[in-house]
């Protein structure tokens, strides 16, 4: 086994998920036949290979760096405010967040 | 009246005033009104959008002024691209009543080239799975037999463009999610290279991996669109500088004498066997144009699933950590903070997004990260390797899109490995980057349509298109 109900717990604890107990026990054998899955990767010697953590090489990507640094007028808050759970204009309410 | 609309076939009808755009939208929304309550393809409609643009198209057709590329043309969004003011959900739960504020780039672009937006479609919650049943607005049939998945995850996209009730449809793909939808439903469908399409407005699944592309009913509509959604954008920091080609013009450029790597890894066991008659009937087309068929190795292909389903997840859980009930969607009201994150991320997600967040934080996990993340990283620098190698000896790869027609509804639903599994030869091109299509390539058991990808160098989208053209033009879709 590669993933236990210890596991399970502290990683949605991780990820603020709540899970009940059956989605526990349903998840954590599913994960754990695809880590399982996952470990073919190790019958390959990596030791010397570079991670590929982007796609573009440098000359393909956009020159995100070197752009000016220029204000530009931007008057979204309404909009995105709308779309809140619960807005208090011009913030967010959140439930508390310090104990006194 | 045309029943088939084609690109072409609106312009002209359109500027031989046989049809108002006004019309033909209409037209096009009583398909939809027929077709869908079966379908559940489409999950929101648009219409006042929609004819506010028919009429600005009708309008410019009144003063005999220029009509911008697609102009008049009827086409469906998939629900993970924000579209301003139509509602849209990701096929989530938590995005339930989500309006966006903002257009995604390629919308801006197909609005400003005269497309009309009809509504957006049905997919796989947040564009996870490979059958459309991971949608929490229920699954899409497949048009061609409807008791199949259309294919996932952008599975209402296919089947409204395969049902004729879009000209056109703007899918995503991330491992898959074009090209293999497509296969099922027998429409053309691809996936530019990575920084071809803005990926701006696309709600994240995983960022290195994600991608907007179009559906079509020809590979010349494809091309049609894709030079539209195609370039450089300021608000993608991965968005290209390079040129955007003259699609439509480079696909008519014969084959002849172009190289096609045929990789031995793709027509491995578990492929059906009525699948791989298909493809070789397909890449004997190739021959009769003239190809020439090379055999490659790819040998890194067998890791793509295990690869993708680290990198993806990972990405995965990073992204939609910013579901948290405070400034969109669902909200599970609680007395703390913490436990109303907890509880509105378990309320709102559905099974497949928890498992992946589960999964993805898992292997970038504080003890893990090295043995998957990193690891994964490491072989997806040798699957782009493969492909970097192929491209030295051949022009494109030619493999099948998915190694079975479309499955059953519910025949894979329970075993989530199994579903993963499915996506073997369409993951291998999203981790390289590359671009890839699929193309109708017969049919088996007399109804189900088999598709036939090719991969193209980065960047090199033209040839891609013109081998998928030629293949067409050459009957691929009946062989």
């Amino acid at each position: 086994m590669k993933i236990n109900r210890e596991d399970m717990v502290r990683v949605a604890e991780l990820a603020y998920l709540d899970l009940g107990e059956d989605e526990l026990e349903k998840y954590r054998r599913q994960i754990d036949e695809i880590l399982d899955y996952i470990g073919k990767l190790n019958e390959l010697d990596t030791s010397g290979v570079e991670p590929m953590a982007q796609v573009l090489a440098n000359d393909q990507a956009a020159d995100a760096t070197m752009r000016e640094d220029l204000v530009v007028p931007s008057a979204v808050a309404e909009d995105v405010l709308r779309q809140a759970p619960d807005p208090e204009p011009p913030y967010f309410r959140v439930p508390k967040v310090i104990e006194r | 009246m045309t029943t088939d609309w084609t690109i072409d076939g609106v312009r002209t009808a359109l500027t031989e005033k046989k049809i108002s755009a006004r019309e033909l939208t209409s037209e096009f929304y009583k398909r939809i009104e027929a077709r869908n309550p079966e379908l559940n393809a489409f999950l929101a409609l648009s219409p006042e959008r929609a004819r506010k643009q028919a009429d600005r198209i009708d309008a410019l057709i009144a003063a005999d002024k220029p009509l911008p590329a697609l102009a008049g043309v009827p086409i469906a969004v998939k629900d993970v691209i924000s579209t301003r003011g139509i509602v849209t959900t990701c096929g989530s739960k938590i995005l339930k009543n989500y309006v966006p504020p903002y257009d995604a780039t390629a919308i801006e672009r197909l609005d400003a080239a005269g497309a009309i937006i009809l509504g957006k479609t049905n997919c796989d919650e947040f564009a996870m799975g490979s059958s459309n049943e991971n949608s929490a607005y229920g699954a899409v049939k497949n048009p061609a037999s409807t008791d199949r998945v259309p294919g996932g995850s952008s599975g209402g996209s296919a089947a409204a463009v395969a049902a004729g009730l879009a000209v056109a449809a703007l899918g995503t793909d991330t491992g898959g999610s074009i090209r293999q939808p497509g296969s099922f439903c027998g429409v053309p469908a691809m996936m530019g290279s990575y920084g071809r399409v803005s990926r701006y407005g696309l709600i994240a699944f995983a960022s290195s991996l994600d991608r907007i592309g179009p559906f079509a009913t020809s590979v010349k509509d494809v091309a049609a669109v894709l030079g539209v959604i195609a370039g450089r954008d300021p608000h993608d920091a991965t968005s290209t500088m390079a040129a955007v080609p003259d699609y439509q013009k480079e696909i008519t450029k014969p084959v002849k004498g172009l190289r096609l790597g045929v990789p031995k890894e793709y027509f491995g066991e578990g492929m059906d066997p009525a699948v791989r008659q298909k493809i070789e009937a397909g890449l004997e087309i190739y021959r009769r144009l003239g190809c020439e068929l090379v055999d490659i190795r790819m040998p890194h292909t067998d890791y793509a699933i295990a690869t993708y389903y680290i990198i993806a997840t990972a990405e995965a859980s990073s992204n939609l950590a910013r579901y948290d009930g405070v400034r969109f969607g669902l909200r599970v009201d609680s007395d703390s903070l913490l436990a109303m994150y907890r509880k509105t991320r378990g309320a709102g997600f559905g099974d497949e997004v928890k498992r992946r967040i589960v999964l993805g934080t898992y292997v970038l996990s504080a003890g893990y990260y090295d043995a998957y993340y990193l690891k994964g990283q490491k072989v997806r620098a040798l699957i782009a390797k493969d492909f970097r190698d192929a491209f030295a000896k051949v022009d494109a790869i030619v493999t099948p899109t998915s190694p079975a027609p479309a499955f059953r509804i519910g025949e894979r639903s329970q075993d989530p490995l199994q579903m993963y599994l499915a996506d073997i030869y369409t993951v291998t091109g999203s981790l390289a980057g590359v671009p890839g299509i699929s193309v109708p390539c017969g049919k088996v058991c007399g109804k189900l349509p088999v598709g036939l990808q090719i991969f193209g160098a980065p960047f090199a989208e033209a040839g891609m298109l013109q081998l998928a053209y030629a293949f067409e033009q050459a009957g691929g879709a009946r062989v």
